[in-house]
């Protein structure tokens, strides 16, 4: 009796910080975002609720909390009131694994990178059905869009998890937390945390990668026919809930999770996600949007190939140097970032230029003394990456 | 789902359907109320129908029941960022029929708002075209240097958009006395905040994969459809009239005609942004060979242009603006009809944008920068 009320109650407190940590992201991400997109716009952004504006996300939930909440009259009823539920439960439940202090665990899970994998990839789920239900062709295309990209998105992301789990010849979060103690793996594996950073900006839906909402497209995609306090649910808190979370496994990941000088575990744990967060936030302020098949393109044609051979090659010297692999793996993963980087600087614009130009020579014809009539509709002509 | 259903392929497990996207006219990114109905295969467009009329007001018959002075003051609300033009055109069409001499000065006063108009315009559709490939930035860049032209027009002419300072026999009144030293300033500091622009987006590898090769317009295509203005140029046709007529005072001045090469998205970009350096080097030039004198000549408070038709055309923005008058010596026109480039940016649509994806029927609609208050009329 006495157990199982305590078991309740720890469950209790589990639950009251995970949804804290969710709306506290929520609440201050999209402040922090506007603020700063606005500074970079040359503009003043939010500024007038409260000292620097800092209430205004309140003042939003505010509004959006006594608004509406209308469920279009040919949606598929259940299902669109379910999907933010849904959606919501991904922020939630990843937190069940994530070791906030040297103590605090809510549950220390020995496979915790698979069910972090696992949980964290039925985020599409909500997002899929949401853009089914609405019965709009926007949230539609959406909802299909978001599949489509998450699905892929995840391979990358699994294979560099992988090469964590190698490194710290664990699954269990705290232990990856705790072969952390001497170095981060930033340090050791750059290469894959600037895959994990790119796979997990586009699982997240943020800009460069942020076709689902695409709003000069798609409206606003899946959230299209969301109002009232469901919208808020998608906007605020899944979509910045999603990046807490996310900042929050890739710092246990790649950057010690809770260690630190000075600041205590979540203290610490809190600055690295902000700084996930700004990453997001200065991609967005900057990027222009993909297309979809360049999106694809990118993760097929890129990203999976570099994580394999990431994966291989973190594999051999775990083989070669079972006591001491950090190193060389470290002197390969460093190396290949700085000929990655290169090539792309130096080749991808030359590639994209090069293909333009072989299109057609701008010498062959005098154009205005030829007429030729319009013939049938030419193929897709072949551009991106 | 009210969705058209129709059979594209026949295969034995999967059923292909197409789907009708009504996008417009309540659409975030089709600059006003175009409305595109697409027939789409997956993301694929097979088939696109712009439908127009969302904004029409009926200028052209407005005009029959106005006097020419009248229907003057309308005129900018036609292609509301580049309203100048319209007035430009109408006007030399009475000036012409009724033989009035312009004065030097005003000529050169017109091009000077003339151009700071097109920069303005031109500003707004970069900044839009780029919104619409989902950058933000920019968008509000261009608007806070376009604010700083809008304080500079309203200097000159008394408002922002709306102008109305083309006058027949001239402009309106002359230059106030620190126009010319705000003006200068602008155009120092101006040059700078093009090279800001290219330099967040134009070697942007995403920006380069979403524009280059995309929504490709061959010369033969533009010219059949009628295309002008930086449409045409990208696409490597040599035809401007500021150059190849020389109205007004445009042959005093030395500047050059940008020129695309493959007449995608990034030339007609890039053509914008060039045009923008040029139309800078013009305002200067005329600033500097300003010359002294009236701004107006007489003329009479009711205007009876002798019977007979006559077309101008000037070389706006968004492509050849040209208005054709017809009097029959009465104190209205008898028809007016105007030449909207806008109109005929649109009518290429269905024969380019088949074969794209939907991203791509935003970007190459931006990029053909189209003004439905124009084409509507």
């Amino acid at each position: 009796m006495i157990a199982g009320l305590e078991y309740l109650l720890s469950f209790l407190l589990a639950l009251v910080i995970a949804l804290a940590v969710i709306h506290v992201g929520g609440l201050v991400f999209p402040y922090l975002m506007r603020r700063l997109w606005g500074f970079v716009g040359d503009r003043h952004g939010p500024n007038r609720v409260g000292p620097f504006g800092f209430f205004q996300p309140i003042a939003d939930g505010i509004k959006l909390f006594t608004k509406e909440d209308i469920t279009p009259a040919r949606a598929n009823r259940w299902i669109f009131l379910l999907a933010p539920a849904i959606a919501f439960s991904t922020p939630l439940l990843v937190q069940a694994v994530i070791p906030f202090s040297e103590s605090y665990t809510i549950a220390d899970l020995n496979i915790g990178l698979v069910y972090i994998v696992a949980v964290g990839a039925f985020g599409v789920l909500g997002i899929l059905l949401a853009g089914w239900a609405s019965n709009n062709k926007y949230s539609l295309l959406g909802g299909l869009r978001s599949a489509a990209q998450m699905i892929s998105y995840e391979i990358p992301l699994l294979l560099t998890i992988i090469v964590v789990a190698m490194l710290a010849d664990s699954m269990n979060l705290g232990d990856v937390v705790a072969r952390q103690e001497n170095v981060w793996y930033i340090a050791v594996q750059p290469l894959a945390f600037i895959v994990f950073l790119v796979a997990g900006v586009a699982e997240l839906n943020r800009t460069p990668f942020d076709l689902p909402e695409a709003e000069s497209e798609l409206v606003s995609g899946y959230i299209t026919e969301y109002s009232a306090m469901r919208f808020a649910l998608f906007y605020g808190l899944v979509e910045w809930g999603n990046v807490t979370v996310w900042g929050l496994t890739t710092a246990t990941l790649f950057m010690g999770g809770w260690r630190g000088p000075f600041l205590s575990g979540p203290q610490w744990l809190a600055v690295k996600v902000i700084l996930m967060a700004l990453i997001i936030i200065w991609f967005f302020s900057t990027f222009p949007r993909l297309q979809v098949d360049q999106l694809m393109a990118f993760a097929w044609k890129i990203l999976i190939p570099i994580s394999i051979l990431n994966l291989a090659a973190t594999g051999l010297f775990i083989t070669l140097w079972p006591d001491d692999y950090l190193v060389p793996t470290a002197i390969f993963s460093w190396s290949a970032v700085i000929i990655f980087i290169a090539a792309f600087t130096f080749m991808v614009k030359k590639i994209l230029l090069n293909k333009r130009l072989g299109m057609k020579a701008r010498e062959e014809y005098e154009p205005w003394l030829l007429h030729k009539p319009p013939g049938p509709i030419p193929p897709r002509r072949q551009t991106g990456l | 789902m009210n969705v058209a259903r129709k059979k594209t392929a026949p295969h034995p497990y999967v059923r292909l359907e197409e789907m009708v996207l009504n996008m417009g006219p309540q659409h975030p990114s089709t600059h006003g109320v175009l409305r595109l109905v697409i027939r789409l295969n997956g993301e694929l467009v097979v088939k696109a129908e712009p439908v127009l009329g969302y904004l029409h007001r009926g200028f052209e018959k407005l005009a029959e029941n106005r006097t020419y002075y009248q229907f003057l003051s309308m005129l900018s609300r036609l292609d509301y960022l580049a309203g100048i033009f319209m007035e430009w055109a109408y006007v030399n069409c009475i000036e012409d029929l009724m033989e009035i001499e312009v004065p030097r000065r005003a000529e050169y006063l017109r091009v000077i708002a003339g151009e700071l108009v097109r920069i303005a315009s031109h500003q707004m559709s970069t900044g839009d075209f780029l919104l619409n490939l989902g950058t933000w930035t920019p968008f509000f860049w261009t608007f806070r240097d376009r604010e700083v032209i809008l304080d500079l027009l309203e200097m000159l002419t008394g408002q922002r958009m709306m102008y109305n300072y083309i006058r027949v026999g001239g402009v309106k009144e002359d230059i106030p006395a620190d126009f010319e030293r705000e003006c200068r300033k602008f155009l120092k500091e101006f040059p700078a905040k093009i090279d800001e622009y290219e330099k967040l987006v134009t070697d942007n590898e995403i920006f380069l994969a979403r524009t280059l090769g995309v929504g490709i317009i061959e010369p033969h295509e533009a010219i059949d459809y009628g295309l002008t203005g930086p449409n045409l140029r990208a696409s490597g046709v040599t035809w401007d009239l500021r150059k190849d007529e020389g109205y007004s005072a445009y042959g005093d001045f030395d500047f050059g005609i940008p020129i695309g090469k493959h007449g995608d998205c990034f030339d007609r970009y890039k053509c914008r942004i060039e045009e923008m350096r040029q139309s800078v080097r013009i305002i200067s030039e005329a600033l500097d060979g300003l010359p002294e004198g009236p701004v107006r000549t007489w003329t009479p408070p009711m205007l009876r242009p002798p019977a007979g038709s006559i077309y101008r055309a000037v070389e706006s923005p968004r492509g050849e603006w040209g208005n054709y008058l017809v009097s029959n010596g009465g104190l209205r026109p008898w028809r007016v009809k105007m030449r909207d480039p806008s109109f005929i940016a649109i009518s290429t649509l269905p024969r380019i944008l088949p074969g794209y994806k939907i991203a791509d029927v935003i970007a190459i609609g931006g990029s053909m920068d189209f003004m439905m208050g124009a084409a509507d009329r």
